[in-house]
């Protein structure tokens, strides 16, 4: 029996904005240490304001933490040092200046912390101190921003390597006809476990990078031929999926009982199922029509008290 | 919409996958058929069902529904909820009928996928 797939509709699909998500888990994830700028320039609390100036002007920088005896003593910024111009006091030392009550950011924080202390406080920069408040980086806005953006390509780029080698193992390995063989073993009246073969057989196609329109087909008919497994097969059977380049080939075959009448099992709403399998949902009787409708080919043979052999292809 | 919105709107009990209720819900389908649902439920659906056991879970995640309504105070058990909680299938519930809370959705502009 040979049946011709329709065009399935196209469906709408809105996706959950996992950029979000995503970026929402980094500013908890990366540690203030991982983006904070190592090399600090510093200034002593007995330099200059004249000194101040010129390490500002050659480094291009707006403002210095001030370090004494290895510990962070204050921070002095470009602010301080007009004031300090239109006084007239270039010559007073940098301690005289500089503010002391420093706020920082610990370096084994989540960036999160600077976040909220970038907002609360409206500062351009936070010095960055390990727990014993020796001065070990400097963080501005602009270095979490880099360190998020960098921390997701990387995170892309390798979700796209993975994505890579598995859609490319039909072009990785050469023969005549590559496919890939998944079997799946299916108990009857095993309830709990239904539909994991299907769910499998779905992960996997998405990972070989298949349409998802394919994806949905492949989902639908795998799952009703497992349930039918589950549902009226003696012993089992076992779900065997060959993936090929173009096109998957599903087959289902169990050890009996066997379908009396092909084609009475094939009309909508005939079922056999027992009434305790009906009040779970299940056999409803349409699993056969929703496989026929998802396949491209389908051929079912069956025999009674020896079993039953479901064959169908879609095309990917 | 979200199923967030949608929960709040109805006053629906979250069960499982509570973090999961930001999902954009594309349409509403109901039927109490697993295989109906597998024919006719699209992704990121809601769905609402009077059923409330395990195989709800396989059936939601294979389509990628957005949520599934359990109505007249049906209650899951600790398997389904687990296996919910692991698929990121948000499962909510409510003592109302299908046919109230089919009716609550059409009103907020939740659409069948026909």
């Amino acid at each position: 029996m040979v049946i011709n797939q329709q065009e399935e509709k196209a469906t709408t699909t809105a996706s959950p904005h996992p950029e979000v998500t995503k970026l929402r888990e980094l500013v908890y994830e990366l540690k203030i240490e991982q983006v904070m700028t190592q090399q600090v320039i510093t200034v002593s609390p007995d330099d200059s304001m004249r000194h101040l100036k010129e390490v500002l002007r050659l480094n291009r920088i707006s403002g210095a933490p001030v370090v004494h005896d290895g510990g962070l003593a204050g921070i002095i910024s470009i602010e301080d040092l007009i004031r300090a111009l239109e006084a007239g006091k270039i010559d007073v030392k940098v301690g005289e200046k500089m503010t002391t009550e420093v706020q920082t950011v610990f370096a084994d924080e989540s960036i999160i912390q600077a976040v909220n202390k970038f907002a609360r406080l409206g500062f351009g920069r936070l010095p960055v101190v390990d727990r014993q408040g020796k001065l070990v980086g400097m963080l501005t806005q602009g270095d979490v921003v880099r360190g998020l953006l960098r921390q997701l390509e990387m995170e892309y780029h390798e979700e796209e390597i993975h994505h890579y080698r598995a859609s490319h193992i039909f072009e990785d390995i050469v023969s005549d006809q590559t496919g890939l063989i998944l079997r799946y073993k299916v108990k009857a009246q095993d309830f709990v476990r239904c539909g994991e073969a299907a769910s499998k057989l779905k992960r996997a196609l998405e990972r070989l990078g298949a349409k998802p329109t394919a994806v949905r087909r492949v989902a639908i008919a795998s799952y009703e031929a497992e349930t039918n497994l589950v549902i009226h097969t003696t012993k089992g059977g076992e779900l065997i999926a060959e993936i090929q380049p173009q096109k998957i080939r599903i087959v289902s075959v169990d050890s009996g009982p066997g379908i009396p009448d092909i084609e009475k099992a094939l009309q909508p709403g005939y079922s056999t199922a027992p009434e305790w399998i009906r009040e779970m949902g299940f056999g409803a009787g349409m699993g056969l029509n929703n496989i026929q409708t998802c396949a491209d080919e389908m051929h079912l043979n069956s025999k009674v008290n020896v079993g039953t052999r479901l064959e169908i292809f879609i095309n990917l | 919409m979200t199923v967030d919105e949608i929960a709040a709107e109805l006053s629906l009990s979250v069960q499982a996958a509570n973090d999961r209720l930001d999902t954009e819900v594309t349409g509403g389908y109901a039927a109490d058929l697993l295989s109906c649902v597998m024919a006719k439920a699209r992704e990121g659906n809601v769905w609402v069902t009077l059923q409330a056991h395990l195989n709800i879970v396989a059936v939601a995640a294979l389509l990628q529904l957005a949520g599934i309504i359990i109505t007249e105070g049906m209650c899951p058990d600790a398997a389904t909820l687990e296996k919910a909680n692991k698929e990121g299938i948000p499962i909510l519930t409510t003592p109302h009928t299908t046919f109230t809370v089919v009716g609550r959705l059409a009103q907020m502009g939740v659409e069948g996928t026909e």
